[in-house]
């Protein structure tokens, strides 16, 4: 078992997945990603998979579960650096990880979760209106 | 797990990944992208067999006897398509009752996408399947270049 330590940077949980991780160690960061976005209210998460040279069908679908449950907490998900082998595969394998937001690398996705987050704060009536 | 690595002179490369828990998923993809490497496949078409071997040893993780199988990874022998890898994915479980369905993207007995063997066969030059139900699963996979 690898545990995947979660970083906490402001409003946002950063978590990275490597080529070495079992289906399991992605099960667990899964329940500890939910767990921490309750504990701590965060707004964002970042998944930064520059480091997996291989991204098959059950991790594909992990993916798009972890953004769906964070969605459903209030939480926007972002997964980024998607190495171009990878992103290859994926396609020929039939998984587009749809409804899954995507950054060229975590700057971007971090920019993009800050907009996000920035319209949110917005409807709830704490922005400027 | 056990590995074996064989690469005497002028003989094939071959190696032996035995299967028997989850562990062995990850075992298997990076057995195959070391020897993808060897032979000079580049980062894409490692990639491709990484994965597809990923999807299969899964499968046989869910749903061989035990979760028990074995992986078989060797150099063909030079032809005009260039040089060649080829995965053997063999286990004795259940068996596939519908090749058909099976090859169907979508299609699932269990609690997977229904990606993995119409996957395997774009990511991949050459896909055979040989199974029968109650008579086990074996996977060839190969894939070429020049």
């Amino acid at each position: 078992m690898v545990h995947v330590p979660i970083i906490r940077v402001a409003d946002t949980l950063i978590a990275t997945v490597q080529d070495e991780l079992l289906d399991s160690d992605m099960l667990a960061l899964q329940e500890d990603l939910a767990a921490t976005l309750e504990r701590s209210g965060v707004g964002g998460v970042l998944i930064d998979l520059s480091a997996a040279a291989t991204v098959d069908s059950f991790l594909g679908r992990l993916l798009s579960d972890i953004a769906t449950g964070a969605r459903l907490m209030g939480a926007n998900t972002v997964v980024v650096g998607i190495q171009p082998a990878v992103a290859i595969s994926l396609v020929e394998l039939g998984l587009d990880l749809k409804g899954v937001h995507t950054a060229l690398n975590p700057e971007r996705g971090l920019a993009w979760l800050l907009k996000m987050n920035d319209n949110r704060s917005g409807s709830n009536g704490r922005g400027q209106h | 797990m056990s590995n074996g690595t064989s690469n005497n002179g002028t003989s094939k490369m071959e190696m032996r990944v035995t299967v028997s828990g989850e562990g062995d998923i990850v075992a298997a993809r990076q057995a195959a992208r070391q020897m993808a490497i060897a032979l000079g496949f580049g980062s894409v078409d490692q990639s491709r067999i990484a994965t597809a071997v990923s999807e299969l040893v899964r499968n046989v993780v869910r749903y061989a006897n035990g979760g028990r199988g074995e992986v078989l990874l060797h150099e063909l022998p030079s032809t005009p398509r260039g040089v060649g890898i080829e995965l053997v994915v063999a286990d004795d479980g259940p068996g596939i009752a519908d090749l058909d369905l099976a090859l169907h993207p979508g299609y699932t007995t269990g609690p997977g996408l229904g990606m993995g063997l119409p996957g395997t066969r774009r990511l991949m030059d050459e896909t055979t399947i040989d199974s029968s139900h109650g008579r086990g699963t074996t996977v060839t996979i190969r894939k070429w270049h020049r």
